[in-house]
């Protein structure tokens, strides 16, 4: 077996891996920057808290108007920024801290979906929101998605400085501006939109594995926001890629792979990353001269 | 003799208990105050009352034309997040925000103004290191350089020479006499009632209430600091509503 035909073969002879492989690298470059400031945040467990509150909206979607690429994108949509605005507005007007007024919004809106979805009385397939479909990706979904990241990298040129302000210093930046607010909801919205973008390809709940994990990769390898940012993309790239080919070659489900392959990384940067690693810090190396 | 800041029978708090009672008085353009008294007098709560982070219980500040936007406040041990990767020229450079705002460029104009920062504060060759391995010496004279570059009429200070080593705080002050002399208005809460003598002409002595407000001298003398010392401080919870309260 020749590299070609293990790295190459698969993707020239099927286009169904063609199309797979552009729909996750789209991904990945919307994921890269947004995973690099949920971290950042300190808002690793927000994206996660969003799958579930988006999850509902998709399930009312796939209700009314079944496997419908819109009606899902829509319902998905409208719960995640229902909960994600709803939270950053109750924890910015109120003393509530972010973290716990998300909880409370995102568990509102889960229960109710699930509600909803039982009172209709149909068995809805969640597994398809769940887990996604990376190797069913039509040309609808592949614009979606390209739209999306689109959208998050033009919005993310435009909320920088105050995004990354925010997380360094919030005092100051209230003090010379409003832009913080806004670029909070805004950078929300974002999580939000992306997760939509994602769940078709990974499904909601491993979406956030290819913004989180190659980010918090990234980490251990470099000090400055630029490089993090770039890094987390490369990764997340590579991911998708390798994860596609681990999947085509052994027969495993497509997203799971992906998610894993960038779990192994984040595994190995855990042991060997040279920032802060396990084995940097256990064998620090000779000390330098003062 | 023009008043650039003036508080108008000022009450600021929290939860309607004051912190800050019926202030009135003007802080002159160009004044150097120095705002003393002990722990909980509502020195911190005064700064943020003039920078507009918290709204009065009652009466009112008068910027005379000044944005808070365009007021530059240090707050006491700034939340900043020192794990962020950062660099010290990038910090710096968000003093000009006022300039740049969202999108505006950085040109070589600018580049200039900031290293001429860092190099004021003596901090020539740490450009590029992180944040977070800077001493806390490092990154007050970093937060200093960027107030430099926001070339704001009105500074606040909260405390800004804690817990540094005494050349660091000579270089701070040097600063602080340079803003004084270019007839900024600077305000700064202080604990080092030798280093307000030596620095500041006038000062104003909080104990919730005013308790003197005048030249430092005569302000902080042993009579009104005793008097300072036995103004509670304690949050009544059964505290009445005040009298004056309108």
């Amino acid at each position: 077996m020749n590299p070609y035909d293990v790295l190459i073969a698969p993707f020239s002879e099927f286009e169904f891996m063609r199309r797979a492989l552009a729909g996750v690298f789209a991904l990945a470059l919307g994921a890269g920057p947004m995973g690099a400031f949920l971290m950042l945040r300190r808002m690793s467990l927000t994206g996660d808290a969003m799958a579930h509150a988006i999850l509902p909206g998709a399930a009312i979607g796939f209700l009314f108007a079944g496997l419908n690429l819109y009606a899902m994108t829509a319902g998905g949509l409208a719960a995640g920024l229902l909960v994600a605005v709803g939270a950053g507005v109750v924890a910015r007007a109120t003393g509530m801290k972010e973290d716990a007024s998300l909880a409370a919004f995102y568990l509102i809106s889960l229960a109710l979906g699930v509600l909803i979805v039982s009172l209709k009385g149909s068995n809805v397939d969640l597994l398809h929101v769940l887990f996604g479909t990376v190797l069913g990706i039509d040309d609808a979904t592949l614009i979606l998605i390209a739209s999306i990241t689109t959208l998050t990298l033009v919005t993310l040129a435009f909320i920088w400085r105050p995004l990354v302000l925010e997380c360094v210093d919030p005092t100051f930046l209230a003090s010379v501006s409003r832009a913080g607010g806004v670029s909070h909801i805004a950078f929300l919205a974002l999580v939000v939109m992306n997760l939509v973008g994602g769940f078709h390809a990974l499904g909601t709940l491993l979406s956030v594995g290819l913004m989180m994990l190659p980010a918090a990769t990234a980490r251990f390898f470099v000090r400055d926001l630029t490089a993090l940012v770039t890094l987390s993309t490369i990764i997340a790239f590579a991911a998708g890629a390798i994860g596609l080919l681990v999947s085509y070659h052994l027969g495993t489900p497509s997203g799971p792979s992906i998610i894993l392959v960038a779990g192994l990384a984040y595994a190995g940067a855990v042991v060997f990353g040279p920032i802060g690693g396990l084995a940097a810090r256990l064998v620090p190396g000779r000390h330098l001269e003062a | 003799m023009t008043a650039q800041i003036s508080f108008r029978n000022l009450t600021l708090g929290y939860e309607r208990h004051p912190a800050v009672h019926h202030l009135s008085g003007d802080v002159r353009e160009g004044a150097l105050l120095a705002v003393c008294g002990s722990n909980g007098a509502g020195k911190s709560t005064l700064l943020k009352g003039i920078c507009g982070a918290l709204k009065p219980l009652g009466g009112s500040i008068d910027l005379h034309g000044v944005s808070p936007r365009d007021i530059a406040y240090l707050p006491q041990g700034a939340e900043i997040d020192r794990s962020f990767p950062i660099n010290v020229y990038d910090m710096v450079s968000m003093g000009l925000w006022r300039r740049a705002g969202l999108f505006g460029g950085i040109g070589r104009a600018d580049r200039q103004r900031i290293s001429d920062a860092i190099a004021a504060v003596g901090l020539e060759g740490f450009e590029a290191r992180p944040i977070g391995t800077l001493s806390g010496g490092q990154m007050q004279r970093t937060l200093f350089a960027r107030l430099l570059l926001q070339d704001a009429r009105v500074i606040l200070l909260d405390e800004p020479f804690t817990a540094l080593d005494a050349k660091t705080v000579a270089d701070l002050v040097d600063l602080v006499r340079r803003w004084h002399g270019e007839k900024r208005t600077v305000i700064a809460v202080l604990h080092d009632f030798d280093l307000v003598r030596a620095t500041f002409p006038e000062t104003l002595l909080l104990a919730k209430i005013p308790v003197a407000w005048g030249p430092t001298s005569e302000a902080l003398g042993s009579e009104n600091l005793l008097k300072a010392r036995r103004m509670g401080e304690a949050w009544r919870e059964d505290a009445p509503v005040c009298s004056d309260a309108a």
